[in-house]
């Protein structure tokens, strides 16, 4: 355990030596997001429908700019391999490093993102859901995504290859995320949209790291 | 302690090397010797479990690795540096111990890197370090990674002569106290006795 | 036990394995071309035409067994992309690799001809039914797979690591389908659906059984086509594929 929050508190700090790759992500979320007023127009009722849907693809493709990043600087300067080879389990580590990752790219999009849908027109109560789906969310996405890096490490075409394999993944993700705040609008209630979201993150954070795991031991051979 | 039979291993079409074998007691070395690309690396690599191997065995302890054990006892360095640009000798050395599960004072980490030479030099970082003195930071792990097998890839390289023979007494202190070793150099070893492998 | 079944997929070498495919091809190919006319023959002259849709319902004799088809095809590349990967044994990559195009051609053709028949049914060329939405994530899915494993030069790790792509795709199928359906149920009610064809007749279902048959006999005739073809690609340097080749 101490490995694992050894892993995170070095991904942090070397975060905060390299401050702009990690604003990158979140001011890609806030100028995308603003785009669509821009291009759709300013009409209330229009926006606050669009709303859950646009915010939830702007994180997901902000979340898909910081993972070619997650193992890359690792594989080149060899400290992956070191990381392999040590007594900690890889997973433990790789674990470690999935949740700095959410940490730097994932928490600001929760904590972003009340201020973006004040901008559609969303009340209260829907920002609530939004950040409470986007909190369950997030992690989902950092977790699945960290196995299409992982897949990725040093191919040709890293980047757009990973949004192909990642992409198709995300969806239950994004049809769930965005549909709670869609339901609670409706007054439906986001109850179930919710706890299907906490089902899946509970599911990824057993199987992610596994596969991320043995995804990078085939991409060290 | 380090039994190896029967190794074989090919990149891609070429078959490498095939039948290589070696034992390896408590304070004995390997020099593994051969031109490039013979596969002094791959070597390396199956042995420390990066990569498979096409057939044969590496026992360790008389346990087929890689097991649990085999990674606490080893340490292996390669090519790469190894070491983070952005952060100091101090904090890389610190926080690959707390990665391989280690608790490392500072002390303890001041004293490797002085008695490599890095004295004052501990808060910089890495990135304006010289070539040769990035190689002295990794080197540091072995003072402070506690293992008994340290596998070292053409570890000679970049370091001055001050550094190969500093490099030299480490490896026959580690021999002395029972420690093992294997090292790849196209270059004479400061290291008296030792098997040699012809790749 | 263990033991024996590694011996038997060893036995499976690309080397046996060449000529044993080689053999087996023109029966697939014989089958599929017998299960297929008697599959048309059925779907176009036996089967009544439609009271509601007329005679563009035809076809589903070749819409839904390509459907089928398109999920079998990622179950079976899984199945041997997870035994490569669990006995390190080199003909199970082979085959995966081999499956991958055939399941995306028949999800390809599974959504082109749903979009044929959405066309005279619905009067559009695409609706988000879940089915075809499914369908299309799947194609995706395929289009993935096959793109890592080009990436990737070594043909080892290719295998490798479109193996853990495809069992990290299994796991997800069964979620991106649930959810795409209960996405669907939300937003649309229940406007469209193609899965509620007037009841069916039994003629019906033997045409779209024979087909479905023919696109078994097919696949197979044309991934042993495809296996034989990485095979002596991989092979090229040993002595046996000089051989055979000469």
């Amino acid at each position: 355990m101490n490995s694992f929050l050894a892993t995170v508190r070095r991904d942090l700090l070397l975060a905060m030596r390299r401050k702009s790759e990690v604003l990158t992500a979140v001011f890609f979320f806030v100028i995308v997001t603003s785009l669509f007023p821009l291009g759709i127009g300013p009409e209330p009722a229009l926006l606050r429908k669009i709303a859950p849907g646009i915010l939830w693809v702007a994180a997901l493709l902000a979340t898909l700019l910081g993972l070619p990043r997650l193992f890359a600087a690792d594989h080149v300067d060899g400290t992956l391999e070191q990381m392999a080879l040590s007594p900690s389990p890889l997973g433990l580590l790789v674990a470690g490093k999935i949740l700095a990752h959410w940490l730097l790219c994932g928490l600001p999009l929760v904590l972003l993102a009340p201020v973006l849908g004040v901008q559609f027109d969303l009340d209260a109560s829907a920002l609530g859901i939004l950040m409470l789906a986007l909190l369950l969310g997030t992690p989902l996405l950092s977790l699945i995504g960290a196995i299409g890096a992982a897949l990725t490490l040093g191919v040709r075409g890293g980047g757009v290859l990973l949004a192909l394999l990642v992409l198709p993944l995300y969806i239950p993700a994004l049809i769930f995320g965005a549909g709670a705040v869609e339901a609670h609008i409706a007054g439906l209630g986001a109850g179930g949209h919710l706890s299907l979201l906490a089902a899946m993150l509970a599911l990824a954070v057993f199987f992610a790291p596994w596969a991320t795991t043995a995804a990078l031991r085939v991409a060290l051979e | 302690m380090l039994n190896v039979s029967d190794l074989a291993c090919s990149r891609g079409e070429r078959r490498l090397f095939a039948n290589v074998g070696f034992s390896l007691a408590p304070g004995e070395w390997l020099h593994v010797q051969g031109e490039n690309g013979a596969g002094k690396t791959s070597l390396m690599r199956l042995l420390v479990g990066l990569s498979p191997a096409d057939a044969g065995t590496i026992l360790w302890r008389n346990e087929p690795t890689p097991s649990a054990e085999f990674r606490r006892d080893m340490i292996y360095l390669g090519h790469h540096a190894a070491v983070k640009e952005d952060l100091t000798p101090l904090e890389n050395l610190r926080l690959a111990a707390a990665l391989d599960g280690i608790e490392l004072d500072e002390h303890a980490s001041m004293a490797a890197l002085i008695r490599l030479g890095l004295r004052g030099r501990e808060e910089l970082p890495v990135r304006v370090l010289s070539a040769g003195q990035k190689r002295r930071v990794l080197l540091a792990r072995l003072l402070t990674r506690p293992a008994v097998l340290w596998v070292l890839d053409e570890a000679f390289n970049a370091l001055d002569v001050s550094a190969v023979k500093l490099l030299g007494e480490l490896i026959g202190e580690h021999l002395a106290v029972g420690g093992m070793a294997v090292l790849t150099s196209h270059q004479p070893l400061p290291v008296p006795g030792g098997k040699a492998l012809m790749l | 036990m263990r033991q024996s079944i590694i011996q038997w997929f060893k036995f499976g070498s690309p080397q046996s394995f060449y000529p044993l495919a080689g053999r087996m091809i023109p029966w697939f190919w014989a089958a599929a071309i017998a299960f297929g006319i008697a599959g048309l023959w059925i779907s176009f002259f036996v089967a009544p035409t439609d009271a509601q849709q007329g005679e563009g319902y035809r076809i589903i004799f070749v819409h839904v067994p390509a459907s089928w088809m398109s999920m079998f095809l990622y179950l079976i590349m899984a199945f041997w992309a997870g035994l490569g990967l669990a006995l390190n044994t080199r003909v199970s990559g082979m085959m995966a690799q081999a499956i991958a195009p055939t399941g995306a051609l028949m999800a390809l053709l599974s959504l082109w001809t749903g979009a044929l028949w959405g066309k005279p049914m619905w009067g559009a060329w695409w609706v988000w039914d879940a089915r075809l939405t499914s369908e299309l994530i799947l194609f995706f899915l395929y289009l993935g797979f096959m793109a890592l494993q080009a990436a990737i030069d070594d043909p080892r790790r290719a295998d490798k690591a479109g193996a853990i792509l495809a069992l990290v795709g299994v796991v997800n199928i069964p979620i991106i389908y649930f959810s795409v359906k209960w996405w669907n149920t939300l937003h649309q009610g229940s406007t469209i659906n193609m899965n509620k064809a007037p009841s069916m007749a039994h003629t019906m279902l033997w045409g779209m059984l024979l087909m479905a048959l023919c696109f078994w006999m097919y696949s197979i005739a044309v991934a042993l086509t495809r296996v034989r073809a990485i095979i002596l690609e991989r092979e090229r340097h040993t002595e046996w594929v000089k051989h055979a080749v000469a």
